[in-house]
């Protein structure tokens, strides 16, 4: 009992450096391996679903005006606890609408069909391949997964928002007051926030770990598709190879991950 | 010597008092702050920094401008600035404790603040600029420190600080780079993304900062008996001609190429700033006043007959102050944000507890350089035995 | 007074306040708390470790479940005795709190005793009061 407890405080002291655990685990399990049968080890749920790289195709074909995107966006608001303030100023969004020359401001023109010109868009975090938020972050609270998802760890968050100056697409929102008091109806199953640091879309990484897809895209009808980039059999490649799908900002090369279909 | 701080005049306690009663008053309001959270500022998800992050730019651009009275005396042994480089090496301890003061005031979760040491991640500029600043804070502490030291018994101050010096003389424009690197190298902010960014913050830094130091030996003379110098000032009025003109020179390079080239996200933010954009014009006249006070100081310092006025020298460096003040302080930053990534217009607007509590960390800092300046003007009273 | 003296008093002055936390809490002395279980904690007799363990290294495993979670998409914790546990403070049944669901009787009373104040509940939600 000694032994192991003064090797899980190492554990803990060397992550809290910064490694990962996993490397620290292992370490611990063969260390411990002459004494006990198992080491502590932690693993994915079996039932997680996984990709080598998460990507998003968002079907603007199939959407008419914004009684068509309010379930999506109240989907994601209520499962992720997200806030609504009455003051513009302190606003979250993790999701929402926008006018074509608003999001695709460098495809915008004057002449720009009727269709496109009046369609309200989806907006979010584009889990950038090169995330400008990842790399301005001084705590490693944003990262990126392997997977390709940009993360954030509200627990180490120090709310310098560097991450929002960062960011090109306007993505991310900030707790500037506790968000509590601003949610209708809690869902106890996720964390709500803490005033005082950054968050953004998670692509329902918590659902994905369990085996869910994101909520934006149960409540989609088919209209907004998630899946492996790299597997040439996904859903999303066959709609990417047989549809003209569009990205915002591609010039700044930071690799948006959502595509749009117009 | 820090004894030398408890004994001063009326005049000495009084400032002292008035300073420690602005700083109690904006410590409430940071208190409140921090129970509330930063909402009680103006700033929003659109413009996601604002005044706190402005007045850190600005500073850390006072804090590097006191190099150039460093640099002439140990670089190129002009003896002249013998006599006022430890006020150099002291305004730059109080700006830089400003600085940090600002950074620690715009944190979400300051507590936390130790974050960035406990996961340190060398890919993030603000990770290095904590680096740097520190390490600049530690560099004028020790040498400034040492030197008057040194002065108050007769004697010269040892080799190590000398080498300590030069490589602060090095530090300093590097605290001001790496500040702007955490702006220009931000993809999709047209505003700052520019390579002059940095070159820039320096000029200005080197206008503003000196042009404070000549207004601050002004008023050493005046209200102690120890003079900085007719000659030292002079020096220090050039330098700050050739960095305003420096400054200036820059901005019409910047001009030159978003208005030349006619792209709209580099073209936007300027334009807010100056002609206003979508009918919102919160900073144009606070922008052409700017232009127009660094212009006159120009002018004034250029012509040798104003210049070597003192009374015109001091107005000349007080609007200079304030043009630099005001295009970093509230263009910089402000004009990076707006419009946002998606275009739109949403303007900044500090609030109330948000000015109070800028004005109590200037206070701070003007606190810190009383003592300082005391200690240090006081040593030189007593050695030169007036 | 001379300036000795000035320094004396001064000392005493900062020896006072130096010891003040000692000072205020004297007198005040409670009995150390025991966290109370709820019926289901009890009846599954252990926690994901050992008892002991848990009491001195909760803090820890916390720590580590929190980062594997939250940073590495690893949600299931195999205990030193082979049981697979979901990692979770407070989604679910099966979580920390599912347990543990009388947080002022089991976490409360410790940390406040110890004037440790985790800020977990800032973010995530208590467990409803009246479950005992
Ligand atoms: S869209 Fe913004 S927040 Fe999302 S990954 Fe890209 S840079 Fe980061
Ligand atoms: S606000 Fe938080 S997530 Fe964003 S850069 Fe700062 S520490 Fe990182």
């Amino acid at each position: 009992m000694e032994n192991s407890r003064r090797s899980f405080l190492k554990l803990a002291g060397i992550s809290a450096i910064g490694l990962g655990t996993k490397p620290v685990l292992d370490a611990f399990a063969s260390s411990e391996a002459h004494g006990e049968k198992h080491g502590p080890e932690i693993f994915p749920n079996q039932e997680a679903l996984t990709a080598k790289r998460w990507a998003m195709v968002i079907d603007t074909r199939k959407f008419e005006s914004e009684a068509d995107l309010d379930p999506i966006i109240e989907a994601c608001n209520k499962i992720h606890n997200v806030p609504k303030f009455k003051e513009k100023r302190h606003e979250i969004d993790w999701i929402w609408v926008d006018e074509f020359k608003h999001v695709f401001t460098d495809l915008e023109h004057e002449f720009v069909d009727d269709r496109l010109k009046h369609l309200p868009f989806l907006v979010l975090c584009n889990h950038c391949e090169n995330p400008a938020c990842v790399r301005a972050c001084p705590t490693k609270a944003t990262f990126q997964r392997e997977d390709g998802i940009v993360l954030m760890d509200f627990h180490r968050c120090i709310g310098c928002r560097f991450c929002m100056a960062a960011c090109p697409y306007g993505s991310r929102s900030f707790n500037f007051r506790d968000p509590r008091p601003f949610i209708k109806e809690e869902n106890k199953a996720f964390p709500t926030r803490m005033k005082g640091v950054v968050e953004k879309c998670n692509f329902c990484a918590e659902r994905l770990a369990v085996g869910k897809m994101p909520a934006c895209v149960e409540a989609s009808n088919g209209a907004i598709v998630v899946g492996d980039l790299h597997d040439p059999d996904s859903e999303v490649r066959e709609l990417l190879k047989n549809n003209y799908t569009i990205r915002r900002k591609t010039h700044l090369g930071a690799g948006p991950a959502i595509y749009y279909i117009v | 010597m820090l004894e030398l701080a408890f004994k001063g005049g009326k005049k000495y306690w009084g400032l002292i008092i008035g300073l420690l009663v602005l700083m109690g008053i904006a410590f409430g309001f940071w208190l409140w702050q921090l129970s509330f959270g930063l909402g009680i500022t103006g700033m929003s998800r659109d413009v996601s920094w604002g005044f706190y992050i402005a007045q850190f730019t600005f500073l850390v651009g006072v804090a590097a401008g006191g190099v150039m009275v460093v640099l002439p005396y140990y670089l190129h042994d002009y003896k002249a600035f013998g006599r006022i480089t430890i006020l150099g090496e002291f305004l730059a301890i109080a700006a830089v404790i400003m600085c940090l003061m600002f950074i620690i005031a715009d944190l979400g979760q300051p507590m936390r603040a130790i974050n960035v040491i406990f996961y340190p991640t060398p890919g993030s500029i603000l990770f290095w600029d904590m680096i740097v600043l520190n390490g600049y804070l530690l560099l004028n502490i020790i040498v400034g420190w040492n030197v008057l030291e040194a002065e108050r018994n007769n004697i010269k101050y040892p080799g190590w600080v000398k080498a300590l010096a030069i490589f602060s003389i090095v530090w300093a424009p590097l605290i001001h780079t790496v500040t702007a690197y955490l702006y220009c190298g931000l993809p999709g902010r047209g505003f700052w993304l520019t390579a002059i960014l940095a070159p820039r913050f320096l000029a200005s830094a080197f206008a503003a900062g000196p042009a404070l130091l000549i207004l601050l030996s002004l008023i050493i003379r005046r209200v102690t008996k120890f003079d900085p110098g007719r000659e030292q000032i002079q020096s220090l009025a050039k330098i700050v001609t050739y960095a305003i003109i420096i400054n200036v020179f820059f901005f019409l390079c910047e001009v030159f190429v978003v208005f030349y080239s006619r792209i709209p996200s580099h073209m936007d933010h300027i334009k807010y700033l100056f002609v206003g954009l979508h009918g919102h014009s919160a900073l144009v006249p606070w922008m052409w006043t700017s232009i127009l006070f660094m212009v006159t100081s120009i002018i004034l310092l250029v012509i040798p007959a104003t210049r070597k006025n003192e009374a015109v020298l001091a107005f000349a460096c007080v609007i200079l102050f304030i043009g630099t003040w005001i295009d970093k302080g509230m263009g910089m930053i402000s004009g990076g944000f707006v419009p946002n990534p998606l275009h739109h217009v949403v303007e900044y607007v500090p609030t109330i507890p948000e000015l109070i509590i800028t004005l109590g960390i200037w206070a701070t800092g003007f606190f810190i350089l009383t003592i300082l300046f005391k200690i240090a003007v006081t040593v030189k009273e007593e050695v030169s035995g007036v | 007074m001379n300036d000795k003296n000035i320094i004396i008093t001064g000392l005493i002055i900062f020896f006072v306040f130096l010891t003040f936390p000692f000072w205020y809490n004297l007198g005040k002395a409670s009995p150390v708390p025991e966290p109370k279980l709820t019926d289901k904690a009890k009846a599954a007799k252990e926690c994901v470790e050992p008892k002991e363990y848990m009491k001195v290294e909760h803090m820890q495993i916390l720590d580590i479940w929190r980062d594997g979670v939250v940073r590495e998409a690893n949600r299931v914790y195999i205990s030193k005795k082979g049981k697979r546990f979901n990692m979770s403070l407070s989604t679910g049944d099966d979580s920390c709190m599912g347990c543990h669901s009388n947080k002022a009787e089991f976490c409360d009373k410790c940390h406040d005793y110890t004037s440790v104040t985790p800020y977990c509940w800032d973010c995530h939600i208590e467990p409803p009061k009246e479950k005992k």
